[in-house]
């Protein structure tokens, strides 16, 4: 009954529903090493980039230093892997929270800060640490990182399924602790209630400190999480996870995709990535990819300056001015009060009208 | 040793100053963040290069001509993408990003990836104090130099630098006194880009050009802009000298040391920031207003 009420009339819910579906049988439709290969990174970036988006779009902390995250966890897993040998199942952990202590750390100078200088403090982190990193090559393995690192699973398929449980369950606790309706936590309306306005937030006795740390932490740890499932999954850390690019490649992504969503940054790694991947195959593949991607990113902007998935949310859903309730956008009376459509969709196109 | 970090943190400092100008004009009369900025400080060094191979004309003559065409391209940038979408801080943020990996991505294709030499405008050396110095050096030394006080001239004598300093202060206020801001944005993109080409003009001999050298300046760019406070000129060109200073420093002090060589500086950045958050010119009240 629930399923059926709030699910299957929601089209951006059944589209979800179906994705996660066909990943869960991708192994069952493909064996090819390559293409397993390709969805199980994307499945790592894609929590990568929602946590990304918990921390930038939705408390409005603009981060363009993630890989600080990434990187540490992945080097963290790592250092514990080959130095203590522990299991797999204790080195993300762990990684993941060194991940959340090193966002704690960040977290404290945005205190202060705000806006874009937050975004270049926490741009410098990563490019410090790995300036030491390339200081202390015994240690940290330098240019060529550490390697030979123990798998998540001696078999593909169940590599591939351990990586999909584990990112399938931390996106849904991160959209629920982002989710401004939820009725079980508050966290999503305070995180939004920080972003649009921090010294209203603090005047209506929310307290900012508390939860602009919390954001931190919860972003670094699934961050943490990511890179530690990069880290033993393609068997090497090494200073690529800290480069500048790979801490723009987050932003790219989640605005390709629409950020302020937790959806948005999935569907952005899940399109854009595979999509590089694939291009490498073809004849002069490998020289043109990046020109590509710079087009796809520039002309998608251009006509959809919020993200593919707002885009495609806007023209399948709308949402009934009287009672708020979300309906496809073929329907001509309201599902839960009757109230005409057409309504709704002048108003929308009004206000549409009047921002520009 | 001391007269080379003297003469060699000017040089630097002097092209971090330039190209943090340029961006922090566009930033404070535009709200556009161009990541692009050093891409066409790149660009120019290409164009050089490609002008003297295959036009075969003198020097400098060609170094004005890539600085032109450089800038013509960084206005139609400005038509064609940033100005469409300028509602939307982030998607312009991402848009110059874009842009930047095109003209990379364009670079590498037709140059490839190997290091190109620009031949020097001034061939030479001479000494001071047991020390010698590339006549190169003085002259992209004195250029910056005499850039920054172009710049100057510009921005306070000019009814042009009137204009711009009022859309920088308010853009509403601005476009009330009669003001055209987006005739006015456009022609800060050009000037801002325009003065990233001279930096890259001035620097290309001295320095390797490869379609990657972009993202270590907008670094210590973006760091100088922050450190002298956004959206204060003063500020941020003081900062790139500072910067670039450190910089030679760490590069002539510490064995080993060019790795660490942003880490200090982005270092340096971080410390300031947490003492003053506002940047080292910037005013507390601009920061509630971004």
């Amino acid at each position: 009954m629930w399923f059926r009420k709030s699910v299957l009339v929601i089209p951006s819910r059944v589209i979800a529903l179906i994705f996660g579906i066909t990943l869960l049988f991708f192994p069952l439709i493909t064996a090819d090493e390559g293409l397993l290969r390709i969805i199980t990174l994307a499945a790592i970036f894609s929590l990568y980039a929602a946590s990304w988006d918990t921390l930038t779009g939705f408390t409005g902390q603009l981060s363009l230093g993630h890989a600080l995250f990434f990187g540490v966890a992945a080097y963290a897993s790592a250092l514990l892997d080959l130095h203590l040998e522990l299991s797999v199942w204790l080195t993300i952990p762990i990684g993941s929270f060194v991940g959340a202590f090193v966002g704690l750390i960040v977290g404290l100078p945005a205190l202060r800060l705000r806006g874009l200088y937050l975004g270049l403090v926490t741009l410098a982190f990563p490019i410090i640490l790995s300036g030491i990193i390339f200081f202390f090559t015994d240690v940290t393995g330098g240019e060529a990182g550490l390697y030979g690192l123990s798998r998540l699973a001696e078999d593909k398929i169940n590599g591939y399924y351990i990586v999909m449980a584990i990112v399938m369950c931390s996106i849904f606790i991160l959209y629920k602790f982002t989710d401004a309706g939820s009725r079980i936590l508050r966290t999503g309306l305070l995180l939004r209630a920080i972003r649009e306005d921090e010294m209203t937030a603090r005047a209506s006795g929310i307290d900012t400190i508390k939860y602009k740390l919390l954001a931190f932490g919860m972003s670094g740890f699934f961050a943490g999480i990511a890179g530690g499932l990069y880290a033993h999954y393609i068997r090497v850390a090494g200073p690529s996870t800290l480069e500048l690019i790979f801490s723009i490649q987050v932003v790219l992504w989640t605005i390709f995709g629409g950020m302020g969503t937790i959806y948005g940054p999935v569907a952005g790694v899940f399109i854009l990535y595979p999509l590089m991947e694939v291009i490498r195959f073809f004849p002069h593949g490998e020289e043109i990819r990046f020109i590509l991607f710079s087009l796809i990113l520039i002309f998608s902007l251009l006509f959809m300056p919020e993200g593919l998935t707002v885009w495609v949310r806007d023209k399948i859903e709308t949402e009934c001015t009287r009672c708020k309730v979300i309906n496809m956008a073929t329907r001509r009376t309201c599902r839960a009060c009757r109230a005409p459509m057409y309504l709704t969709k002048d108003e929308n196109r009004s206000q549409g009208k009047e921002e520009t | 040793m001391l007269v080379s970090i003297l003469i060699n943190g000017l040089v630097s400092g002097g092209v971090y100053a330039i190209l943090a100008i340029g961006f922090s004009l566009i930033f404070g009369v535009a709200k556009i963040l161009n990541m692009a900025h050093t891409a066409f400080y790149m660009t120019t060094a290409f164009l050089i290069i490609a002008a003297t191979r295959f036009l075969d004309l003198p020097l400098p003559v060609t170094a004005v001509i890539s600085i032109f065409v450089t800038g013509m391209l960084g206005v139609i940038c400005y038509k064609l993408c940033f100005d469409r979408v300028k509602v939307h801080e982030t998607a312009v943020m991402i848009i110059s990003v874009a842009v930047a990996m095109l003209f990379e991505e364009t670079l590498l294709l037709t140059f490839g990836a190997q290091y190109q030499r620009v031949p020097p405008f001034v061939d030479g050396f001479f000494e001071i104090g047991g020390v010698r110095v590339l006549n190169q050096h003085f002259f992209t030394a004195g250029a910056s130099i005499i850039t920054l006080i172009g710049v100057w001239l510009l921005l306070s004598k000019t009814k042009l630098g009137k204009a711009i300093r009022a859309v920088d202060q308010d853009q509403e206020i601005a476009n009330v006194m009669g003001i055209d801001v987006s005739k006015t944005s456009m022609q800060v993109m050009g000037i801002s880009v325009i003065l990233a080409g001279v930096a890259g003009a001035v620097t290309a001999p001295s320095i390797m050009v490869n379609p990657l050298m972009w993202v270590n300046p907008l670094v210590i760019v973006l760091s100088a802009v922050v450190l002298g406070g956004l959206g204060s000129i003063k500020g941020s060109a003081i900062a790139a000298f500072i910067l670039g200073y450190a910089e030679t420093l760490v590069v002539f002090l510490v064995p080993d040391g060019s790795f660490l060589r942003g880490a200090v500086s982005l270092t340096a950045m971080v410390l300031v920031l947490l003492v003053r958050p506002e940047g080292l010119f910037g005013i507390a009240f601009e920061e509630e207003r971004l």
